[in-house]
């Protein structure tokens, strides 16, 4: 699909707030949106929420003979996928710019930076080694990816465990977890991409822009940090002019905001590592919150039946009686029969049909009316919006089609063929050519 | 004779096909089969390879079933094509009723006379090309404006936000839309104004909040005055006296989500106090 386009209306409201201080969800210019981190219950397995941008990060290794250049290190390989459903945008093959840019990013953030010692992957030099892959995959766009992707990134690093080998001169053997605890990666520091976004030809910034600020931005500036505030990465991109005081603020503020974030990663590492050792549950299934719709709950409202037992005995006495019922049916033709009363008594077709016409709001009584007898019981409830919201075209046919003048008669055994009767002229004169489903 | 008709329909089902009054209000899963009421008693001259929906072929349905969204007929039962929970309304008349599944969903799919806020997306010779969220962009008719004439065209511009409904909306064709209603009146559509922020919710929030009597409506006309303009297609246009009271107001619809009353009485309160 293409991308949704960004109407004036927005684009004018957004740099209005914007000028005033005011963002969408309420957050002040240096606020991060919250971050959640939760693991899976294999090692290097987890996923990361930044505000509604959601990233899941896989870590694996495999034994493979190095570069050739480069010989006792082990290799390195990371992989951002923007999934499909992360937007309704992102199409295979339609959104390479943005994916080749963000990979790019990623890899020099946590490669270069030498966070992951990799000599220590090395078994047998030149012949074997660890690769270590670590697979990112974007669940949902809300902004802001790449500081999520690389927050998910060094996170799965820190939790995965790889198997243990032991050398004995030309002996190599590779343990399988159950015979020994698998060894977490040597990880040097922890490098935290941060984003800044710069609107108005670098008048305002924002960090941690979200999606729609995205959209309205004119640059964008990303620093990566850990927390001995050493820049890993610096990258701007967008064609603004960039004064060296707004960018050594942006480090400045990167710095803080990076010792923020390795905190809440090494609480959480230390957390599930807690939650493991104690033998507690845990994995995806504990850590993400379920989270109810209360669209269609309709709250038990208690029902006013105080008169409902006179109106009703009103509306018995003033409807006619039944017709005589006639038990046997009538064959009138191949097809037609007839039970019941042989006096139509729906009346004239040509007079039910104009009081059909002006009795629109009736119908909506009618049924109100109905519901006063059935509203104790909640399940029925979501009778209320039918009528007049759903839109579909079934239900409206279905009032017309049924003109029912009295529905609190009391009826026996007489109601399904004769209704066929009077309604025959109806549908043909109100439908108002919908698609034959 | 056709008992046992009715018993072997049931057996071959196996314990797939459940009885759909035993499912109401209960999640039910996109390829499950519901067996109508009528069909657990297999009574009278009909046999259990009736169909009792929809078309009138003469009398030999007794009762018309309507089945609503997320429902398809297959034979003579119900098939569930969306994952959600089963409702089901008796029909004042006995005619059956109509069920339902009450699903969620963030993707809009055009339909026939639903009102819509769309974005102005290119101008091409006579039409409009609006973006409505749904898989093709429609079009709409210069002319299709309130008092528009060959010589007096309306003020569009490419980015404008326009409120309207389709008048023609099927899967074959690029939906069509119009600003004026059958009498040639605009009726609250056209052109959305200038400021005011447009925001995305799904689309059981627009249906909750479009309902009569919708409290969260009344409870919010009661905080700023505001205009609002709901689209079908799970947009909403907001616009308050501040961009302050703006902001509040989208972040409190969106959250109404997931909010029950009782916590939305709470923020309410809270707001009008501040």
């Amino acid at each position: 699909m293409k991308e949704t386009p960004l109407s004036n209306c927005e684009r004018r409201f957004l740099l209005r707030a914007i000028e005033e201080k005011k963002r969408l969800d309420g957050r002040q210019t240096y606020d991060y949106r919250n971050i959640k981190i939760s693991f899976g219950t294999d090692y290097g397995c987890c996923i990361v929420e930044l505000g509604k941008t959601r990233v899941l990060g896989q870590v694996s290794c495999e034994l493979v003979s190095p570069k050739l250049n480069r010989a006792t290190e082990g290799i390195l390989f990371f992989n951002l996928e923007l999934s499909q459903m992360a937007a309704p945008a992102f199409e295979p093959g339609r959104q390479s710019d943005l994916l080749v840019k963000l990979n790019r990013l990623l890899e020099r953030c946590l490669r270069n930076s030498k966070c992951i010692d990799t000599e220590s992957l090395c078994v047998v030099a030149g012949e074997k080694v660890w690769q270590i892959r670590v697979d990112l995959h974007l669940l949902n766009h809300d902004g802001n990816i790449i500081d999520a992707a690389s927050i998910a990134a060094i996170v799965a690093l820190c939790h995965f465990r790889r198997p243990d080998v032991s050398v004995q001169g030309e002996e190599v053997t590779l343990y399988t977890p159950e015979e020994r605890d698998p060894v977490p990666l040597s990880v040097h520091h922890v490098p935290v991409c941060v984003s800044f976004a710069f609107f108005q030809q670098g008048t305002f910034l924002l960090v941690d822009p979200s999606e729609r600020e995205e959209r309205v931005m004119d640059g964008l500036l990303v620093i990566a940090v850990n927390k001995h505030r050493e820049i890993c990465t610096i990258q701007s991109s967008g064609g603004i002019m960039l004064l060296k005081e707004q960018v050594l603020r942006c480090s400045k503020i990167a710095g803080v905001k990076a010792a923020e974030i390795t905190e809440l990663i090494q609480k959480a590492l230390e957390n599930d590592r807690k939650v493991r050792k104690e033998g507690g549950k845990f994995g995806f299934a504990e850590s993400i919150a379920n989270q109810r719709i209360t669209t269609f709950k309709m709250e038990e409202a208690p029902v006013d039946t105080s008169d409902v037992e006179e109106k009703a005995e009103e509306i018995i006495a003033e409807t006619e009686p039944p017709p005589e019922v006639v038990s046997k049916p009538l064959l009138w033709s191949p097809g037609t029969a007839q039970i019941g009363g042989v006096e139509n008594s729906w009346g004239d077709p040509e007079e039910s049909e104009q009081e059909e016409e002006d009795t629109g709001s009736d119908e909506a009584v009618l049924l109100d009316g109905a519901e006063v007898d059935t509203a104790p019981e909640a399940s029925n409830s979501g009778s209320q919006d039918t009528p007049i919201v759903l839109s579909d075209s079934e239900e409206e046919e279905m009032i017309i089609l049924e003109p029912d003048k009295n529905p609190k008669k009391i009826r026996t055994q007489t109601v399904s063929t004769k209704q066929e009767k009077a309604p025959s002229k109806k549908p043909v004169k109100k439908r108002k050519k919908k698609t034959a489903n | 004779m056709a008992d046992a008709a009715a018993v072997a329909a049931k057996s071959l089902a196996g314990s797939r096909a459940r009885a759909a009054s035993t499912v109401l209000g209960q999640v039910v899963l996109p390829g499950e089969e519901l067996l109508l009421p009528e069909q657990e008693d297999a009574e009278g001259p009909e046999s259990a390879g009736q169909r009792p929906l929809r078309l009138n072929a003469g009398t030999r349905s007794r009762v018309r079933v309507v089945c609503g969204p997320g429902l398809r007929r297959s034979g003579d039962r119900l098939l569930v094509t969306k994952c959600g929970r089963l409702r089901h309304k008796e029909h004042g008349g006995g005619g059956g009723g109509v069920y339902w599944v009450d699903s969620q969903q963030k993707r809009y799919v055009p339909v026939k006379g639903d009102h819509v806020i769309g974005i102005v997306t290119a101008k091409s010779g006579d039409i409009f090309k609006v973006d409505v969220g749904g898989s093709e962009p429609a079009s709409l008719s210069y002319l299709a404006f309130e008092g528009a004439t060959k010589r007096n065209r309306p003020n569009v511009q490419v980015g404008d936000l326009i409120y309207g409904q389709f008048v023609v909306a099927n899967k074959d064709m690029e939906p069509e839309m119009v600003c004026i209603d059958s009498c040639g009146r605009a009726n609250g559509m056209g052109v959305i104004g200038q400021d005011g922020l447009l925001f995305k919710v799904t689309l059981g929030l627009i249906r909750k909040l479009l309902a009569p009597d919708c409290e969260i409506l009344q409870e919010v006309g009661k905080l700023y005055p505001l205009e609002i303009v709901f689209g079908m297609n799970g947009r909403i246009w907001v616009k308050a006296k501040t961009i302050q009271q703006t902001l509040i107001l989208a972040n409190i619809l969106e959250a109404c989500e997931h909010m029950t009353s009782d916590q939305r009485k709470q923020i309410f309160s809270r707001l009008a106090e501040s």
